[in-house]
């Protein structure tokens, strides 16, 4: 075992072998490994509700509908039962799907961009452009996340937007880290001395040949990313730093807390819905992580 | 031995010297972004405040100076252990945060030790019985537990555990009035510590059980494992001593990148159970708008990881004999 | 040499399968006391996995699928595993071949060597460390009371190599198992550990099963030798006839493709041998597993595996062809 240094990347993530089979053969394996298969599925059905929740329920979801507080089961019309506002907690559900993983992607979209951008050109160019880089890795990660993005909402006002903004600039070192480790050891292989020896330009290695091949773990990190960055989205939503606008699972938590005696059910499926999700992304990322970084046996 | 944990521990003060100068910075910066300054919260206090008045105000806190002044100002008070005054609270910012630092850390390294040592745990069974049901069994839960949001975690504690069974407390971290003294003191301190730090650390168990998984396997296809065996030593004592150890290596860096989330995750558990911690507090400034005692907290809060860093490096130099040596 | 009397080790048609193919078919071998048999063949042959077996340390998706291994008089296959534990590292031990990483690197070489007096001996912590002391010494590891404290890191190959053998050797094993020594060593050193090891064997009067595919060790070192090839013994001699007069055309080949003292002149003479096709070439034979490549084929030689048909001299080969040659000379046999 060597000495583990902090820009190893875990090995949960750890780049295994680089030879890519035939695209064929790597179809079948997605399909094969139940892991993937199982979150793609879970993630199918969350990312179809959330498109056509406006066509399953046409009307505002946070109208008030029916009578407070039926539990699951108390009324055909309402089969998760209703909130303390007499609003339809599936609808609700429905709905808060949307936030979720609009947040959850468009941050990860931020995080990986900056991580990228980061991490490449720390990894690549190396020398004080990597020490100041990764001092400024370091530093992002030394700061406690959630405290961060609390206080980058909290300078703004609480919208969409800026949540995703505010957890994108904060959860962009991981993925720095691993990009600038890929790069370090990319940086010496044969393709690129032979780019570099063919006179290619900085931004054309980086973009064309390292990059491509810097892949396999960036895209499992970034499945892990969205699962973060849903979670941090609940989070927030649930200490009410929030579009009241919108709905969003976190949100509806912290509006049934009071509820927790009587309704606990208003707290459970809620979070319940958090977790589906976020698993779903957890085994599309485990599956990736065995489909792309193969471990071979002793 | 000793002498290669101190020098771990000068390479590491060394190292950590710029990141702390560099999070003053970026808390300086976060702080001119702020909508409003100070004088704008006392104006907003007071309810009647004219031009000059602010101007006034502007003055005596140096507002109206420079960004650079500013930063310089910013820095002589931090060297003097000055994080600036709450007008909101009539109180010096260092002063509020202090007296919420040791709730917080008993929460934080509570919550730390349970989540390595269960991690830890479960993962060694999980590796132990690796593709056999116990591990299968683990995996889906571990694959739960870090699936699950751990405020909603707690919740669902909550009813379980206070609501339904009445076991345990889950508000504020001792019985307000008791006036407990001795054991009594101490078991009410523990039953309330119990469920928020369960809430926190279920995320942490879930990271480390399948990192510590992970590595136990790595390490049972080490040639040593067998030299080990070879040995006639007995298996449960060649898992512990021979395999957890150098598992434990890769375990303890990650809990080190790690201890930035669990202190973040402290905000929403702290306020959900009415905790009294920094992290609370961080969540009553953002609604009250007193942001000094916001940067105050995310200040106190990254040095309180670089210090854990710290600590984590020389346990990391404890377990690897290869760190320290040159 | 004679047949061995009361052999020590007693391997009897000990197959050993993986899933999906077989490592070690029907391999029989003897070892006496105080005896060193080398076992020798290409890599992936099943010289490892036979010397596992023997300790009962295969890896988990290994199985020995029949046969049995006696150890003086002890059926091991039906040794419990506590009577498994205390055999290992007391009668039996084990040195393998990549000492930089056969060594843990998170404790110290004391501890390492101390584990195993502790286990068996049951010696106090003062009396081990003295004990690890008198070891290093006699596997020749200078300023041994300083060295004792110190981790693998800190230590070059061959030294880490000694240390493995200190710790094989602690508890005066009658059996030591050796899986190519010295492969991972550079020349110099390979030496130096070779002699240390013959030194303690005559010393401690240790049976040795020495794996190897260095005929120049062979040579120099082991009474005895068996050949090895896809997981079958080929061929079973004692040394000296062994060199004299290769019987499989398996051995032959092994010699030819040795480039021995006389290489000078051999080169002038005569190319280098080397054995046509590789071991996996056997793959799906149902003949004997040399026939793809071998030189003497016949066509009986592909309908099933020959036997080991024991000779005079206690001598064994697996080829019917060879054999009913005996005292034939075999210098046309390769080339």
């Amino acid at each position: 075992m060597s000495t583990p240094d902090l820009t190893t990347p875990l090995p949960v993530t750890d780049l295994g072998n680089r030879a890519a089979p035939r695209k064929g053969r790597r179809l079948r394996a997605f399909a094969r490994n139940p892991t993937f298969v199982a979150g793609v599925a879970i993630l199918g059905i969350v990312v179809l509700l959330a498109l056509f929740a406006g066509w399953l329920f046409p009307t505002d979801p946070q109208d008030m509908v029916g009578p407070p507080l039926l539990w699951p089961g108390d009324d055909a019309e309402f089969p998760l039962g209703t909130d303390s506002l007499g609003r339809n907690v599936l609808a609700l559900l429905v709905h808060g799907a949307r936030a979720s993983l609009l947040v959850g992607i468009s941050a990860a979209a931020i995080g990986l961009a900056i991580g990228m951008v980061v991490g490449s050109v720390a990894g690549f160019f190396g020398g004080w452009v990597d020490i100041l880089l990764t001092r400024l890795i370091e530093l992002f990660q030394t700061t406690p996340t959630f405290l961060l993005v609390v206080v980058i909402v909290a300078i703004r006002e609480p919208s969409l937007q800026t949540i995703a903004l505010a957890i994108g600039l904060a959860s962009w070192p991981t993925v720095a880290r691993l990009v600038r480790a890929q790069f370090r050891s990319l940086r010496e292989s044969d393709f690129v001395v032979a780019a570099r020896s063919l006179g290619y330009s900085r931004t054309r290695i980086i973009v064309q040949e390292i990059l491509p091949n810097a892949l396999p773990p960036v895209i499992v990190a970034a499945s892990v990313m969205i699962a973060n960055a849903i979670l941090t989205e609940a989070g927030l939503s649930f200490l009410n730093m929030r579009d009241p606008n919108v709905v969003s699972w976190g949100g509806m938590i912290g509006d049934s807390r009071d509820q927790l005696r009587n309704a606990w059910f208003l707290t459970a499926l809620p979070g319940a819905a958090i977790a589906a999700t976020v698993l779903s992304l957890n085994l599309v990322g485990d599956g990736l992580n065995e489909i792309l970084n193969p471990r071979s046996d002793p | 031995m000793g002498r290669r944990i101190a020098a771990t521990f000068k390479r590491t003060a060394i190292h950590a010297a710029p990141t702390v100068l560099g999070i003053i910075i970026l808390d300086f910066l976060l702080l001119q972004l702020m909508p409003g300054d100070a004088a704008d919260v006392i104006a907003a206090e007071s309810g009647t405040a004219t031009a000059e008045t602010m101007a006034a105000l502007r003055e005596r806190f140096g507002l109206d100076k420079s960004v650079f002044t500013q930063l310089v100002n910013f820095l002589g008070h931090l060297a003097t252990f000055d994080l600036g005054f709450s007008p909101r609270y009539n109180m010096p910012v260092l002063d509020m945060i202090m007296t919420r630092l040791p709730s917080t850390l008993l929460l934080m390294v509570t919550a730390l030790s349970l989540a390595l040592l269960l991690g830890i745990v479960l993962g060694s069974i999980m590796a132990a019985w690796a593709g056999r049901w116990p591990d299968r069994v683990l995996s889906v839960v571990v694959l739960l537990f870090y699936s699950m949001p751990g405020f909603w975690v707690g919740l669902m504690a909550v009813v379980l555990f206070s609501v339904k069974l009445g076991w345990l407390p889950s508000d504020s971290n001792m019985t307000i009035g008791a006036n407990y003294t001795g054991w009594a003191m101490i078991a009410d301190r523990a039953a309330h510590l119990v469920l928020p730090a369960l809430a926190l650390a279920s995320f942490f168990v879930a990271v480390y059980a399948r990192l510590t998984r992970a590595s136990m396997l790595e390490v049972q296809r080490q040639d040593f494992m067998r030299t080990a065996e070879a040995k006639g030593l007995h298996p449960f004592f060649i898992q512990l001593r021979h395999a957890l150890r150098n598992a434990l290596i890769p375990v303890t860096t990650v809990a080190g990148m790690h201890l930035g989330n669990l202190l973040g995750g402290a905000v929403v558990i702290e306020t959900l159970f009415g905790w009294p911690g920094m992290g609370r507090l961080a969540l009553e400034a953002v609604l009250a708008r007193d942001f000094s005692v916001l940067l105050g907290v995310l200040l106190l809060s990254s040095f309180l990881v670089i210090l854990a860093n710290m600590v984590i490096d020389l346990l990391h130099a404890w377990l690897d004999p290869r760190i320290g040596t040159t | 040499m004679n047949p061995i009397p009361v052999p020590l080790l007693e391997v009897d048609r000990l197959t050993v399968a993986f899933p999906g193919h077989v490592a070690v078919r029907e391999a029989s071998f003897a070892i006496a006391p105080a005896e060193t048999l080398a076992l020798v063949g290409e890599s992936g042959c099943g010289k490892s996995v036979t010397a596992f077996s023997v300790m009962r340390l295969l890896p988990p998706n290994a199985r020995v699928a029949s046969g049995r291994i006696l150890f003086d008089g002890n059926d091991l296959m039906t040794a419990s595993r506590p009577e498994m534990r205390r055999l290992r590292g007391r009668h039996i031990s084990l040195i393998q071949q990549e000492p930089m990483t056969s060594l843990n690197p998170v404790l110290s070489i004391g501890v390492q060597i101390g584990e195993v007096l502790r286990r068996h001996e049951r010696l106090s912590r003062r009396a081990t460390r003295a004990r690890v002391v008198e070891l290093l010494d006699l596997v020749k590891i200078p300023d041994a009371h300083r060295r004792i404290d110190d981790y693998p890191h800190n230590l070059s190959g061959g030294m880490r190599q000694r240390v493995m053998i200190a710790m094989a050797v602690a508890c005066h094993p009658k059996l030591l198992i050796a899986d190519e020594p010295t492969t991972a060593l550079d020349v110099t050193t390979q030496a130096q550990v070779l002699d240390l090891l013959g030194d303690l064997r005559r010393e401690l009067a240790m049976a040795v099963l020495l794996i190897t595919h260095d005929l120049g060790v062979v040579a120099q070192w082991a009474d005895r030798i068996a050949v090895m090839y896809a997981g079958r013994i080929v061929e079973r001699a004692s040394i000296v006839p062994f060199f004299a007069r290769p019987m499989h055309p398996y051995s032959h080949g092994l010699l030819g493709a040795r480039v021995d003292v006389d290489a000078e002149e051999h080169y002038l003479t005569d190319r280098l041998t080397e054995i046509p096709g590789s071991v996996g070439s056997a793959a799906g034979e149902t003949g004997c597993s040399f026939a793809p490549r071998c030189p003497m084929v016949q066509p009986s030689c592909r309908l099933a595996p020959p036997p080991l048909l024991e000779l005079a001299d206690g001598r064994a080969v697996a080829c019917p062809i060879t054999a009913a040659q005996t005292g034939a000379p075999h210098g046309a046999a390769v080339g």
